[in-house]
C-alpha cells in the first residue's frame, strides 16, 4: 500500500486501522525520501532515531493525539538536540545543537517522527532556495526550476509526498510562496502564535514558524500542535489557542473578502490574473462577496521590509563568528582575522549582502533616514490593515506575482528582481497577521497559489475560508510526475 | 594659569540578583569558569533572552533612592560589537528609555556636603572575560559572567577633583549596600567605574575635550588614576597642544593611565531597539511594593541605634556608615548588653584592624559570636580590656572563639581577692626603698606597684580589684 502523497488525516486513518504500522510508515517514508534524493529536499536525514522512536509506537493503539507515528519534515533552521542543524550554511555545516526548538519539540512530543531537515535558502535569505549552502532544491513539478523558498525543501517535500506535513518559517513570504510554486498549502501565523525558541534567527520582528501540508485541515492539525505561549519567548503571544478544527467547516455564506487595489493585477501574467478570477467565482458561488479596498502605505512594503530585516539579521547573525561554534577559518593571525575568515568563508553571497545592507542602514548618520524610517512606515502599513479589517473579514490575493522559474534565471544580474517575487507576502510580516496559500490551478503546467491574509489572531477564520475552498475544488489533489527524480 | 578639573563618573553596579538579567543561570563569583553558564549566555542559534525582574526591582529602588523619576515601561536595544568574550555579538542595555532618569546623590568630601546630579542608569548585562595570559598561545574565555545584570549609573560632569570622586564613589557603595541593590565588591568588580576626565581654564563654561579611564575598581586607584590624568592633561594644554578624545586604561603597576582607542577608531554600536525582547512593563502594584518594603537607609538607622542602643550620636553616625558594620553590631548586640563596650571595639580596634586589611567586616574572620563573646569576657571581668586586645589579635588571624583562647593560653583574669593579696603583700615586702618612698608622699609610685603586680600575673590581675587593694595596703 503506497502512502506517497497521503495527507495526515488520511495516514492517520491508516494507523487507526492498522492497514499500516507505524514502523512500516516510516520505513516508507525513508525509502521515498531516497527513491527522490534527486530532488534534494533534505540536508540531514534522521533515520536512525525516527526507526527508534517507531519501533516504541504500536499502531492501532487509541490515541489522542492526531501526530502519533506521523513522519514530518522539519525546516533546517529548527534547532533539533542531537541533530545536525544548518541553516543550509557553510559556517554552521558541522553544528549538532544540545537543544530542540519548541514549535518541534511540541509535535515530536505529540508523537510525530521527524524524519529529517530540509533544505532552505541559507538562514532563510531567498525566495528560490538557490542560496543553500547543500544545493538547489528542484521543484517536483518540473526538474531545473525552483521550488521556492526560502522554505523550498519543505514545501518539495511535501509536494513529492515523501511526508504528510513540514515545518517552515516566513519572514517575509518563506512558507506561503514555496507552498505557492509547489502546489501545497502553507499557513503564516500571526506573529507570536508560535515560538520562535530554538528557531535560527533571520529578522526577530517579522519571523514566524509555521506548518506546510497537503492540505488546510492537516496545517489546522499541525498548528494545533504548534501554538501557544512559550515562556521562553517573550514575544510568543500569551493568548488562548483555539482549536483550528472546531470550525473548519463552518459555512463562508456573507464573507467579505477585500482586494487591494494598490497590488496592480492587471500587471500580472494573464493566466495567473485568469486564475485568480476564476478563484473569486468560486468563493462567490460559495456565499462570499468581494469588495475593493484601499491600502494606501503597501506599496511601500518591499523597501521597508528590505531596511528592516537586513538591519535585524546583520545583528542577528553577528554571533557566528567562529568562536564557540560553527565554521572556524584555520591560519587566523588575531581575533579580528578570526573573524573575518570564518564569516568570509562561511557566510554565501546573499547572506552577506544583506548583512551589509543591514549594518549600513543602522549606522550611524543613515539609522534615522533607513531603519528609523522604515519602522514608522511599517507602523503605517499595520494601521492600513487594522482600518480595512473593519470593513472585510479577510484580504485575498495572488501568492506570487509568478509561477517557479528556472534555476538561474532571476535576480543573479540584479538580486532585487528576486526580491520583487515577495510583493505580495511581505506586508503580512511587516503587520504581523496570519495568511495562509492555497493551490489554485496552474499556469504553464506549474502550480499557483491563491493568498488569504486574516485579522490578528484569525487562523481559525484562514484556514475555514480554505478548508471550504478545498471541499469544493480538487487543485491541492493534483500530484506532480516525479519520474524524471526517481 | 588656573585650571579647572571637570568630571563626570559612569558607575557600574553589578546588582546582587540569584540568576542573569536574560538567563536563569546562576550569578554566583567565583564558580569554576564556563560552569554558570546556559545556552543562553553562551549565545546560541536560536536562544531568546527573557527577563529577571528582580534586577529591575533592585534598579527601581536605587532609583527611588535618589529620588529620580522612574520609567516604569522599559524597552532595551541592542549595541552591537564584535568581541571574543561578548556571545551574541552585541550587548543588551537601555539606550533611548533608561529606567531611572535623574536624581541626585550627596557626598562628603573634605567635610564639606556636595550634592552631584545623576543623568540616568539603566540595566544591561555584562559581557564574558578574557584570559590572555594562561594558556600559551591562546586566549581563554569564561564567560560566567556574561549576562550578570548590570545598573549603568551615569553622573553629571559635576565633580571637580579626585578625591570629589572617590567621595562619590564611596557615597555609592553605602547607597548600593543598604539598598542590598549590590554586594558592592570593588575588588570582585561588582562596583567600577569610567571616568570621564577633562581640563578648562578657571571660570571659562565650555568644557574642555575629555578622556576617558575605563574599568577603575578601588577607591585607591580611582584617585590615582584621576589624578594622573589631571597632571597629564594640565602638562598637555600648558604646552599650548591639544588633549585628544579617547579611551584610556590605568595601569596599577605603573601607576599611569595609556591610550586604549582613540576616537577615529572608535566602535560605530548600530544601536536599535531588541526585538527580541517586548517593552518590560513595571505595574504600580509593583512600585508599591518596592516602597512597601524599602530597606532603612543609613540617617534612618543612625537615628534609630541611637534610641534603641543608647550609642552617641557620633558612635552611631560610624557605625551605620557602613552596612556591613552596622548589620554586625545589631546582631552581636542580641548577644551581649554592653551596648557602648561594643560600639567601643567596633569603632576602635575593629575598624583599625579592617581599615589596615581594606575589608569590610563580613569578609573577615570575625563572627558575631566570638565577638559578641569577647565583649561578655571583658564586661564579667573574665579578661581585662588589655588581655583582650591580644585575644582579638588572634581572633583576626585564626577566627578560634575567645575562651578557647583563653582556655589553652591560661588568660583568665585573676580577680580572686586572696590570690591578689597574696601578690601585692610579695610586692610591698621586694620594693621596701620604694613603699617608703610613696608613704613619704611620692604619690607617683603607685602605677609602678600596679606594674608589679601586674608583671608577676602575666597581666592577669584584675585592674581594679589591684588597685582597691593596693591603696588599701599602703596606708597602713
Amino acid at each position: 500500500m503506497t502512502i506517497q502523497f497521503k495527507s495526515i488525516a488520511e495516514l492517520r486513518g491508516m494507523l487507526d486501522e492498522k492497514l499500516i504500522s507505524v514502523s512500516e510508515l516510516t520505513k516508507e517514508t525513508f525509502l521515498l525520501a531516497k527513491k527522490y534524493q534527486e530532488l534534494n529536499c533534505f540536508v540531514t536525514m534522521n533515520e536512525e532515531f525516527a526507526t527508534k522512536k517507531a519501533s516504541t509506537i504500536a499502531s492501532g493503539d487509541q490515541t489522542s493525539s492526531l501526530l502519533k507515528g506521523i513522519p514530518l519534515a522539519q525546516k533546517d533552521l529548527f534547532c533539533t538536540e542531537g541533530l545536525r542543524t544548518t541553516c543550509s550554511s557553510k559556517i554552521l555545516s558541522d553544528f549538532i545543537p544540545p537543544y530542540t526548538a519548541t514549535a518541534v519539540k511540541k509535535l515530536e512530543d505529540a508523537g510525530s517522527i521527524t524524519i529529517g531537515k530540509t533544505n532552505m535558502d541559507e538562514f532563510a535569505m531567498g525566495s528560490s532556495n538557490e542560496t543553500s549552502f547543500f544545493g538547489n532544491v528542484h521543484n517536483p513539478w518540473k526538474k531545473g526550476y525552483v521550488p521556492g523558498g526560502s522554505s523550498g525543501g519543505s514545501a518539495a517535500a511535501v509536494a513529492a509526498g515523501i511526508v504528510p506535513g513540514a515545518t517552515g518559517t516566513d519572514t517575509g513570504g518563506s512558507i506561503r510562496q514555496p507552498a505557492a510554486h509547489c502546489g501545497i498549502t502553507g499557513l503564516k501565523p500571526t506573529y507570536g502564535r508560535v515560538s520562535r525558541w530554538g528557531m535560527i534567527a533571520f529578522a526577530s520582528s517579522l519571523d514566524q514558524a509555521g506548518p506546510l501540508a497537503r492540505t488546510a485541515e492537516d496545517c489546522a492539525i499541525l498548528l494545533n500542535l504548534m501554538s501557544g505561549h512559550d515562556e521562553k519567548d517573550t514575544t510568543s503571544l500569551n493568548s488562548e489557542v483555539p482549536n483550528f478544527l472546531t470550525n473548519i467547516n463552518q459555512s463562508i455564506d456573507g464573507l467579505k473578502i477585500g482586494i487591494i487595489k494598490e497590488f496592480n493585477l492587471g500587471d500580472l501574467d494573464s493566466e495567473v490574473q485568469a486564475q485568480f478570477e476564476e478563484s473569486k467565482k468560486t468563493y462567490e458561488k460559495l456565499g462570499a462577496q468581494f469588495l475593493e479596498v484601499s491600502l494606501p502605505n503597501i506599496s511601500a512594503s518591499v523597501p521597508t521590509y528590505y531596511s528592516i530585516a537586513p538591519a535585524e539579521c546583520s545583528s542577528n547573525l553577528s554571533r557566528f563568528d567562529g568562536v564557540r561554534f560553527g565554521h572556524r577559518a584555520e591560519n587566523t593571525d588575531d581575533l579580528n582575522d578570526l573573524y573575518i575568515k570564518s564569516r568570509s568563508e562561511g557566510f554565501g553571497d546573499e547572506v552577506k549582502r544583506r548583512i551589509l545592507i543591514g549594518t549600513y542602514a543602522l549606522s550611524a548618520g543613515y539609522y534615522d533616514a533607513y531603519y528609523k524610517k522604515a519602522q514608522q512606515v511599517r507602523r503605517l502599513i499595520k494601521n492600513d490593515f487594522d482600518h480595512v479589517f473593519k470593513t472585510v473579514d479577510v484580504l485575498m490575493t495572488p501568492t506570487s506575482p509568478n509561477t517557479a522559474f528556472e534555476f538561474g534565471s532571476k535576480g543573479t544580474q540584479n538580486p532585487v528582481e528576486l526580491y520583487l517575487e515577495d510583493l505580495f507576502t511581505i506586508s503580512s510580516n511587516l503587520a504581523g497577521l496570519p495568511a495562509i496559500s492555497i493551490p489554485h490551478g496552474q499556469v504553464h503546467s506549474l502550480p499557483v497559489g491563491l493568498q488569504l491574509i486574516g485579522n490578528f489572531l484569525k487562523e481559525d477564520r484562514l484556514l475555514n475560508i480554505a478548508h471550504v475552498f478545498q471541499k469544493n475544488t480538487d487543485f491541492h489533489l493534483a500530484q506532480p510526475n516525479l519520474e524524471d527524480f526517481s | 594659569m588656573s585650571w579647572e578639573t571637570v568630571i563626570g563618573l559612569e558607575t557600574h553596579v553589578q546588582l546582587s540578583t540569584k540568576t542573569k538579567l536574560f538567563s536563569r543561570a546562576s550569578t554566583t563569583f567565583g564558580a569554576s569558569p564556563n560552569t554558570n553558564v546556559n545556552l543562553v549566555d553562551c549565545g546560541l542559534p536560536g536562544v531568546l533572552p527573557s527577563v529577571n525582574k528582580e534586577a529591575f526591582y533592585k534598579a527601581i529602588r536605587f532609583g527611588m533612592a535618589i529620588n529620580a523619576q522612574i520609567n516604569q515601561t522599559s524597552i532595551f536595544d541592542r549595541k552591537n560589537y564584535f568581541y571574543a568574550d561578548l556571545p551574541k555579538g552585541y550587548q543588551i542595555t537601555q539606550m533611548d528609555l533608561p529606567i531611572v532618569l535623574g536624581g541626585s546623590i550627596e557626598i562628603v568630601s573634605e567635610e564639606l556636603v556636595k550634592t552631584i546630579n545623576i543623568t540616568r542608569a539603566h540595566l544591561e548585562e555584562d559581557a564574558g572575560k578574557s584570559i590572555h595570559d594562561e594558556y600559551d598561545g591562546f586566549s581563554a574565555i569564561d564567560l560566567n559572567r556574561a549576562g550578570t545584570p548590570l545598573l549603568e549609573i551615569v553622573s553629571e560632569p559635576e565633580i571637580s577633583s579626585a578625591k570629589e570622586a572617590v567621595a562619590y564613589m564611596k557615597a555609592m557603595h553605602q547607597l548600593v549596600t543598604y539598598l542590598d541593590v549590590s554586594d558592592g565588591n570593588m575588588a570582585q568588580g561588582s562596583l567600577r567605574c569610567d571616568a570621564n576626565v577633562s581640563i578648562r581654564k578657571k571660570g571659562y563654561k565650555e568644557l574642555g575635550t575629555r578622556t576617558e579611564i575605563k574599568n577603575i575598581n578601588s577607591f585607591k586607584f580611582i584617585e590615582k588614576a584621576i589624578n594622573f590624568e589631571i597632571k597629564r592633561q594640565i602638562k598637555i594644554l600648558e604646552k599650548g597642544e591639544k588633549v585628544v578624545q579617547e579611551t584610556r586604561l590605568y595601569d596599577s603597576s605603573k601607576d599611569e593611565t595609556r591610550p586604549m582607542r582613540s576616537k577615529e577608531f572608535a566602535n560605530d554600536y548600530r544601536y536599535f531597539p531588541e526585538p527580541d525582547l517586548l517593552p518590560v512593563v513595571i505595574s504600580d502594584e509593583e512600585i508599591q511594593k518596592i516602597k512597601d518594603e524599602f530597606p532603612e537607609l543609613p540617617n534612618e538607622k543612625e537615628i534609630r541605634f541611637q534610641k534603641q542602643f543608647e550609642l552617641s550620636a557620633y558612635d552611631a553616625q560610624i557605625i551605620a556608615s557602613s552596612k556591613s558594620m552596622a548589620d554586625f553590631f545589631e546582631k552581636t548586640a542580641k548577644q551581649t548588653k554592653n551596648y557602648p563596650l561594643l560600639s567601643n571595639w567596633l569603632i576602635g580596634e575593629v575598624s583599625a584592624y579592617l581599615n589596615k586589611e581594606l575589608i569590610e567586616i563580613n569578609e573577615s574572620k570575625l563572627s558575631v559570636e566570638n565577638v559578641a563573646t569577647l565583649i561578655n569576657r571583658i564586661d564579667d571581668q573574665t579578661i581585662s580590656g588589655k588581655i583582650a586586645k591580644t585575644i582579638f589579635e588572634e581572633m583576626c588571624i585564626n577566627g578560634a572563639s575567645p575562651d578557647d583562647i583563653i582556655e589553652s593560653q591560661g588568660l583568665k583574669q585573676i580577680s580572686d581577692d586572696g590570690a591578689i593579696e597574696e601578690i601585692i603583700d610579695t610586692v610591698i615586702k621586694d620594693n621596701a626603698a620604694q613603699v617608703e618612698a610613696y608613704l613619704q608622699g611620692k604619690d607617683k609610685l603607685f602605677g609602678f606597684f600596679v606594674g608589679q603586680v601586674m608583671k608577676l600575673t602575666q597581666g592577669k590581675a584584675n585592674p581594679k580589684a589591684v588597685n582597691t587593694i593596693l591603696k588599701e595596703k599602703l596606708k597602713k
